[in-house]
């Protein structure tokens, strides 16, 4: 910066106008369309239904009030709701909503498409009841350890390393967890997949930016060096004698006194284990410092610019070394609520793939905590679905593996573009060499 | 090829290694830049690593390293029992094993050649699916989806219709080669049309084809009767791909199916036009562009050969025997991404991929013999499949280990960048 600069007059002027993106007419009456089809669904879920009533639970039984139990008629419910959203898709395929309303419209549209969607498949049996709390709450419990995994994700690829090797991570914590948890005790089995994650990321990390391997590939090759670790020492070490190896117990939840009797929240995020309230504090730490903190800047810097950022005096490398080390702590503290937050025991791959869907809803949320961090709900919900369908027994048996396939097919339909351009860190995946 | 515990390992190394040197005159710069230098010292490196393993998880040396300070010869003697029975056991299960072979028995003698090759076909058409890919500049990481779409496919054509002898084998090897290449265009055409990075869509496929196959080994007139299993129907007898010799070798014709498509791969990428297509959209896409070749269209022609290439290796699982000629829940058994290292350590040409997957055929083939008598894991054959890809990958740190000098970049590092490229 030059001081003459200053010294000159302001001879232009510049006004930023903000002029909203005109909408295409595609775009437009395609979104409408797709509302429609909805709305239609819901009448057909309506006219599908067995019972009249459909029944939902919204209680634990520690509360400190008792909802009473909610009944809805399923026809009606479903005829209503499916003629509401068939109109507001007519409104938006000839007029068009403005882009902040869309978006309300979309949310709410695809919570009452799930309302109604679950009133059907409640009418089947004979007198149903859908535990939501309960549903909730497993939700929470198949989703944690993709929250952490894609957190983990975040944090390395803001960074500019692409982790492949997420399921790698999670399966080293979740080994280091059941052994050592047994050995020292639970809260160290933490600690040990903490620092069997932390080594992950830090194979990743050396690999990546000091060797400068395809990042991908090695993802890939670190993956299968992990079950092979994990598999080796499972048999050798831990199957022969699985009480005093691998019998850690799982984490008791810690109900936090007055918080955890508020109805349906309470149970949700005021009585979980250790992990768990490790796992809350992160989502929101992370989503903070990523956006509100020197470290995040520098860290998104680096990301999108690294040359830039090498400019103004952030060491590269560092940051990403000191990113791709927490991401696999976090990664590992996700495989370690598989085995002490769940299971309560180490399997051979017992990750099996949730690294990968992490992965997904990472990509899904668009790289940002708070996307990766729903995106993961959504796909746990996804999971649980599968066991309530199978519970409730709904009027045409869907097969549960369609409801797994979820999850995958909505990731490629984000990354085709379908659902909004999906687009990464502009550095991810790019190694950085200085000069 | 034994090695003992006490030699050195993938230590990691200072900074010094990784700062590109500049060209030192003379043999040993030469001699650090050959590549299959360095990939035998990757080779060693790995099994060194292995060894270590061994000697270390056997209860033998661990007891005798209790008293290691008084008396540490016998830790060292254990060590080395541990790892000499089992890579020796790894080498007879792959290669020749002379105790088998003293009953004079043809099977005694070639049975662990023979499961080398029928373990290295499909690792090599997995090879030559994700190498193909790689020199259009693609990473195939789906792999596993098109295995099991096109063993899918071969198994349904094998078991619901009956064609007389010869045809009906020829009918279901082109069902699978459908099937494969079905998802495999899936994958370009998402990349072509949408810009999709193809490794996002390929790790999805593979989920969904998962799904797909559990599904369909829970419907009737695909799922074997009773219908408790998630099996498949048995292929006909006229589907299958003939053993090469003789019923008690498991070495079937699928193996020359995998040098066939070796030899066509190579014939593909030297001397046709759709190759050299291929070669320039991975070598500079925009140069390919600027040349007027349409880089979409060739996204999507790779991805179909991959993808047939692919489906070949399902069509030899299921057709040659492996699951006993019915389709499982874990008909692709890792092969897909075992595929990866295989091409990586081939350098993603026909011949290498071939050796490679001879090379890894053989260890998989080891590993089984090796557990069933010394007890070992056979995972410490992936460890050292992984940690070969890895070294391979970072010669840098194979010159390091073993004090060279060169400068060549490492396996696969030409390949798509980043998410967004």
């Amino acid at each position: 910066m030059s001081t003459t600069a200053s010294t000159e007059p302001d001879a232009v002027i510049v006004t930023h106008a903000v002029v909203e993106r005109p909408v295409s007419t595609g775009r437009r009456v395609g979104i409408g369309v797709a509302l429609v089809v909805v709305g239609v669904l819901c009448l057909l879920l309506g006219a599908g239904a067995h019972a009249h009533n459909a029944t939902f639970d919204l209680t634990q039984g520690s509360e400190f009030v008792k909802i009473p139990n909610v009944t809805v008629p399923v026809a009606a419910t479903a005829y209503v709701i499916g003629v509401l959203v068939i109109a507001l898709g007519a409104y938006q395929a000839v007029r068009g909503l403005r882009a902040n309303l869309l978006t309300v419209a979309g949310s709410l549209t695809a919570l009452l498409f799930l309302f109604v969607f679950l009133s059907w498949a409640a009418s089947g049996g004979q007198g149903s009841t859908i535990d939501v709390v309960g549903v909730l709450t497993n939700t929470v419990a198949l989703a944690s350890p993709l929250i952490l995994g894609a957190l983990a994700g975040v944090l390395c690829e803001r960074s500019g390393v692409i982790n492949v090797a997420i399921e790698g991570q999670m399966l080293a914590g979740a080994w280091a967890g059941a052994m050592f948890g047994t050995i020292i005790g639970r809260t160290g089995g933490v600690i040990a997949a903490l620092v069997a994650g932390a080594l992950m990321g830090w194979l990743l990390g050396v690999f990546a930016i000091r060797y400068l391997v395809n990042q991908v590939v090695l993802g890939v090759v670190l993956n299968v060096l992990s079950i092979g670790l994990t598999g080796f020492i499972y048999d050798a070490i831990m199957q022969p004698n699985a009480n005093a190896m691998n019998n850690p117990q799982t984490f008791n939840n810690l109900a936090i006194p007055v918080l955890s009797k508020i109805p349906i929240v309470g149970p949700l995020l005021f009585d979980q284990n250790l992990i768990v309230y490790a796992m809350y504090l992160l989502i929101v730490g992370i989503h903070f410092a990523l956006f509100r903190t020197r470290w995040g800047l520098r860290t998104r810097a680096v990301g999108e610019h690294p040359k830039a950022a090498d400019t103004v005096g952030i060491n590269v490398l560092r940051v990403r070394y000191r990113n791709v080390i927490m991401g696999g702590a976090v990664a590992g503290l996700g495989g370690a609520f598989m085995t002490l937050g769940s299971v309560g025991s180490f399997t051979k791959e017992i990750t099996s793939g949730n690294g990968f869907i992490a992965l997904a809803a990472l990509i899904f949320g668009r790289w940002s905590p708070r996307g990766a961090v729903g995106a993961a709900l959504l796909f746990g919900f996804a999971y649980e679905l599968q066991t309530l369908l199978s519970l409730v027994s709904p009027p045409v048996t869907i097969p549960s593996n369609f409801l797994a396939m979820l999850p995958y097919v909505a990731t490629i339909f984000a990354v085709a573009g379908l659902v909004g351009r999906v687009r990464a860190p502009a550095a991810d995946g790019e190694p950085y060499v200085k000069g | 090829m034994t090695q003992t515990a006490g030699a050195p390992a993938a230590s990691p190394p200072d900074g010094s290694a990784v700062k590109a040197q500049p060209p030192a005159p003379g043999a040993k710069r030469a001699l650090g830049d050959n590549t299959l230098l360095v990939t035998a010292l990757a080779f060693v490196a790995a099994m060194v690593v292995g060894a270590i393993l061994i000697a270390v998880s056997n209860p033998a040396t661990r007891d005798s390293s209790h008293y290691f300070f008084s008396y540490p010869w016998d830790t060292f003697t254990s060590a080395w029992h541990a790892v000499r029975g089992a890579y020796v056991s790894l080498f007879q299960g792959a290669v020749f094993n002379p105790h088998t072979a003293s009953s004079g028995t043809l099977a005694g003698i070639l049975g662990p050649l023979s499961n080398t090759l029928a373990r290295a076909t499909p690792l090599i058409l997995g090879g030559l699916s994700v190498g193909l890919a790689f020199r259009a500049g693609l990473f195939n990481i789906g792999g596993q989806g098109q295995i099991i779409l096109g063993a899918v496919f071969a198994g349904y054509a094998g078991f619901a219709w009956h064609l007389p002898i010869v045809l009906h084998v020829i009918v279901a090897i082109l069902a699978g080669v459908v099937g494969g290449g079905l998802w495999g265009a899936l994958t370009g055409w998402l990349k072509a049309r949408f810009g999709a990075h193809e490794v996002i869509t390929t790790i999805m496929l593979n989920y969904v084809a998962l799904y797909l196959l559990a599904f369909l080994l829970s419907v009737k007139g695909f799922q074997r009767p009773p219908y408790g299993q998630a099996i498949s129907n048995v292929v006909d007898s006229n589907a299958q791909l003939p053993n090469l010799l003789g019923s008690n070798l498991a070495v079937n014709s699928g193996f020359l199916i995998a040098l066939a498509a070796a030899y066509g791969m190579h014939w593909l990428l030297t001397r046709s036009t759709l190759g050299f297509q291929f070669r320039a959209v991975g070598a500079n896409q925009f140069a390919a562009r600027t040349a007027g070749m349409s880089v979409e269209k060739n996204y999507v022609r790779v991805m179909v050969v991959a993808g047939v290439l692919s489906g070949l290796a399902g069509v030899t699982q299921i057709l040659g025997g492996a699951t006993n000629y019915a389709i499982t829940p874990d008909i692709d058994a890792g092969i897909g991404f075992d595929a990866i290292t295989v091409a990586l350590l081939g350098r993603a040409n026909a011949g290498g991929t071939v050796l490679a997957g001879l090379l890894f055929g053989a260890l998989k083939a080891g590993a089984v013999q090796m557990q069933s008598s010394t007890g070992i894991p056979v995972e410490v054959v992936e460890i050292i499949q992984a940690l070969i890809v890895l070294f391979i990958a970072a010669p840098a740190l194979v010159r390091f280990i073993f004090r060279l000098h060169g400068s060549g970049a490492g396996a696969g590092q030409d390949l798509a960048k980043g998410w967004n490229g």
